[in-house]
């Protein structure tokens, strides 16, 4: 029985083909439309998309079975995602799954037989501040609490569409609690543009460089230098990409900054195009974020009303620039620069060689700039009010000033802005964390950081950070912790290199096991190695960082785990007895032989 | 008598195609200069039952029962280094494509629906080995200190690491005898 039949597929896809063209690089935007007009992507689907754009079925598959918000399977008519990210799992998110799935008789990972709901479970959704959270349809809730469950429920069971539900639900508070320049400051729309185009492009570069400014996206590379490099690379087009993937669990800023400071950010864009000469930018936003895409929209559409973008901008003959928002749909790895790219281009999130760099080869093969969301924030901050101003803030070598996402053991969650140079001492007390033990710096690919190391400090030469700052008080359990981060590792390989797609599940296994109970010292030599191999040899940043909170633990919390491990040379890796179970089940036996010491 | 004691050496083979076994004896005429070097213990050469103590126990296929495990104990137990030869030893290899499948299913398939010997029933004999819900790979259960990889390993991968092995030197295979395209 083909239980899903689509006679009108073609009709129900015109609009979606309407909106966005034949070119191949709308795939990725065609098939979240198809998933939300079918609850999946059905077959008939691919083979209508694939006419359409006149590619092989083989490559819309392959696109639609990569991003994690994309299901080749039906899911529920309502699809309820619980972030499974390390501060909603101290929430207790696990127990409210279970609370919910229990409630509508419903396992995880399974769609109710009336196709209705299906539920499961997510990476990080960026709602660290304010969770536990969950998406619903892509929508974010945040505050979950069984009440809140309860009347989600109800919503559901009542079929009541999501966009009917009650707004509380999906209130999202900035939880701004300290600003400094970048947030604090006022700035006219416009200011920056006017400044650029006063003093020249090539002097706007110098006042980038005067600056310091260094990426706010984890890899710190100079903006002037970037810019430069791809202001002169020879292309037919040049291009600038906001990078507004955000996927490192723990990370939540520039989401505060898309809601909030969207004009600074596409001021940043527009500035940028101008010195390196592109006429068009992308803004490449998470699909977590997809909430925030009307308003972005508005955000753009006045600025094409005020002459900030589009033709002639502010009047300047010949300055052509606008922004195309692009959705992610699920997937850590196109925060990674090229596999962002890829994504643009509709394809599955592959990182590329690298070199060539995409200053050089980028979208299309064509120069491009990718800059985190804060970098272009401060750059246009930086081009109204010069670069001597912004490099007398922070450090030698990390000018400025940083957003940290501060969130698990806290009494005040939220964003903070810090001058760089700022201890951890210090921002432990201004967000109030009780008795803290451990902070991860900069998300599971970061660093573990121990109490004996609150004094150093947030900067590219101590403790470089791409935002996440999450904290853990004393008590908390550190296996569990790097456990939830290995897996988040483990899902979120691309695959694409052996290294690392089966280094991130080697890694899984062994922690479990060590978790279970079964660990031996000879596991830990075990990790060790692996994490090198996976520093080593994988492809990318992705599996570069993966082995970073095992190794990072090992060295640095003997006591997370050495209670845990058994005193033998070797375990295995399973419960022996237990695994055959099944087969005493099956076959009624309970002799000596159907049972393992 | 300064005859150099001989390398004791074990085989066998778990759920595995005894293919491993065969590019092992494929090695040809060298199988003499083998003999010169070591003596078997338990293998399927031998037909012996139990392993005594050896220098080195080389283990095909991955382990899909309980038998398996006693076998694999044994060796690990009496083997001062342990081999798993094969993709099925290091993986689970071709018998584990049935995890894939849920294990009453598989009874259902191979017992009920078309029949045994014995009409329509389930076995239960307690002489035959219980398996596990799936099929693991021998590393997940015992420490194995070398890994042979291939389906099956060449005859000439098989005979240079051995011989390394014997001679005392740490086994290195170069890439050619790596790659299988
Ligand atoms: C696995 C991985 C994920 C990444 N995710 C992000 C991200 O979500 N946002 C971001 O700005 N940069 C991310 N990056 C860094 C980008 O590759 C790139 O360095 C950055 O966008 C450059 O912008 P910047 O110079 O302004 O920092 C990621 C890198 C890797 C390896
Ligand atoms: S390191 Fe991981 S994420 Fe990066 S290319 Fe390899 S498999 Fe993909
Ligand atoms: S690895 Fe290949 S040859 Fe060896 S036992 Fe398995 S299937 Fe047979
Ligand atoms: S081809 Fe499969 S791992 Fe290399």
């Amino acid at each position: 029985m083909e239980p899903h039949e689509f006679p009108q597929i073609e009709q129900q896809l015109a609009p979606v083909f309407e909106r966005h063209g034949r070119e191949a690089h709308w795939l990725l935007q065609i098939l979240r439309e198809a998933q939300e007009i079918f609850h999946f992507i059905p077959s008939a689907a691919i083979t209508c998309i694939a006419a359409h754009l006149g590619v092989p079925r083989t490559r819309v598959e392959g696109v639609a079975g990569f991003y994690s918000f994309l299901s080749l399977k039906p899911v529920g008519e309502y699809r309820v995602l619980f972030s499974d990210n390390v501060t909603d799992q101290m929430q207790g998110n696990p127990e409210l799954m279970r609370y919910f799935c229990h409630k509508l008789w419903l396992e995880p990972g399974k769609v109710s037989e009336d196709n209705l709901l299906s539920v499961d479970s997510t990476s990080c959704t960026g709602m660290c501040d304010q969770g536990p959270a969950a998406l619903v349809n892509g929508w974010p809730l945040t505050n979950l609490d069984h009440e809140r469950l309860d009347l989600i429920a109800e919503l559901i069971r009542g079929r009541k569409p999501v966009c009917d539900w009650p707004p509380m639900l999906f209130e999202v508070k900035d939880n701004i609690r300290r600003s400094g320049t970048l947030l604090g400051e006022p700035f006219a729309s416009g200011a920056a543009i006017r400044a650029t185009l006063a003093r020249s492009s090539a002097a706007t570069l110098l006042e980038m460089e005067a600056s310091g400014l260094r990426g706010r996206g984890g890899a710190g590379f100079s903006v002037a230098r970037k810019w430069s490099m791809c202001r002169v690379s020879p292309g037919e087009k040049h291009y600038i990409v906001c990078n507004a993937d955000e996927g490192e669990p723990g990370t939540f800023k520039d989401r505060v900054l898309l809601n909030s400071y969207a004009d600074l950010v596409c001021e940043g864009m527009t500035v940028g195009a101008r010195i390196i000469g592109a006429t068009k930018g992308f803004l490449y936003l998470r699909g977590e974020y997809c909430y925030l895409l009307h308003k972005l929209e508005q955000a753009l559409a006045q600025r094409r009303v005020a002459g900030l973008l589009g033709r002639n901008i502010l009047g300047e003959t010949g300055f052509d620039f606008d922004i195309e928002i692009h959705l992610g749909a699920g997937a850590y790895i196109c925060g990674e620069e090229s596999a962002l790219i890829e994504s643009l281009e509709g394809k599955r999130g592959r990182p590329r060689n690298r070199p060539p760099f995409p200053v050089t080869h980028g979208y299309l093969d064509q120069p491009t700039v990718v800059d985190n969301v804060e970098t272009l924030a401060c750059a246009a901050r930086i081009a109204a009010q010069g670069g001597e101003w912004f490099a007398a803030m922070g450090t030698a070598q990390s000018s400025g000033s940083k957003i940290l996402s501060i969130a698990g053991d806290c009494a005040r969650p939220g964003i903070y802005e810090y001058p760089f140079g700022v201890t951890l001492h210090e921002i432990l007390d201004d967000c109030g964390a009780e008795d803290p033990y451990a902070v991860q710096v900069s998300g599971p690919s970061g660093i573990l950081v121990s109490s004996k190391e609150f004094g150093r400090c947030i900067s590219f030469e101590d403790l470089p950070t791409a935002g996440a700052f999450t904290v853990f008080k004393r008590g908390r359990d550190l296996l569990q912790i790097v456990q939830n981060f290995v897996h988040f590792f483990a899902h979120e390989s691309c695959g694409f290199c052996t290294p690392c797609r089966v280094g991130t599940q080697l890694q899984k296994k062994i922690v479990d096991k060590i978790a279970n109970g079964h660990g031996t010292a000879y596991d830990l030599e075990e990790l060790k190695q692996l994490g090198h191999i996976m520093q080593t040899m994988s492809h990318c940043g992705l599996g570069h960082t993966a082995p970073n909170p095992v190794l990072d633990m090992l060295k640095k919390f003997p006591d997370a785990y050495q209670h845990k491990l058994k005193d033998l040379a070797f375990e295995p890796a399973f419960d022996l007895d237990g695994a055959l179970e099944t087969a005493r089940n099956i076959t009624g036996r309970d002799d000596a032989w159907a049972h393992l010491p | 008598m300064n005859e150099k004691r001989k390398i004791r050496l074990a085989t066998c083979s778990l759920a595995g195609c005894f293919g491993c076994h065969m590019s092992l004896l494929d090695i040809d005429e060298k199988l003499f200069d083998l003999l010169g070097m070591v003596e078997f213990d338990r293998t399927p050469f031998t037909d012996i039952k139990r392993c005594g103590p050896c220098d080195i126990g080389i283990v095909e296929g991955g382990v899909s029962n309980a038998e398996n495990v006693h076998v694999l104990k044994e060796f690990r137990k009496n083997c001062k280094v342990l081999v798993a030869i094969g993709a099925c030893a290091i993986t689970g290899g071709v018998p584990a494509l049935r995890n894939n499948i849920d294990l009453w299913d598989c009874f259902q398939e191979v017992y009920l629906y078309e029949g045994g010997l014995e009409g329509n029933q389930i076995p239960n004999d307690p002489e035959l080995p219980l398996p596990f819900d799936k099929v693991y790979p021998v590393y997940e259960v015992v420490k194995v200190d070398y890994f042979l990889p291939g389906c099956p390993p060449s005859a000439d991968m098989i005979w240079k690491f051995l011989t390394d092995l014997i001679e005392g030197r740490e086994p290195k295979l170069d890439y050619e005898m790596l790659r299988y395209d």
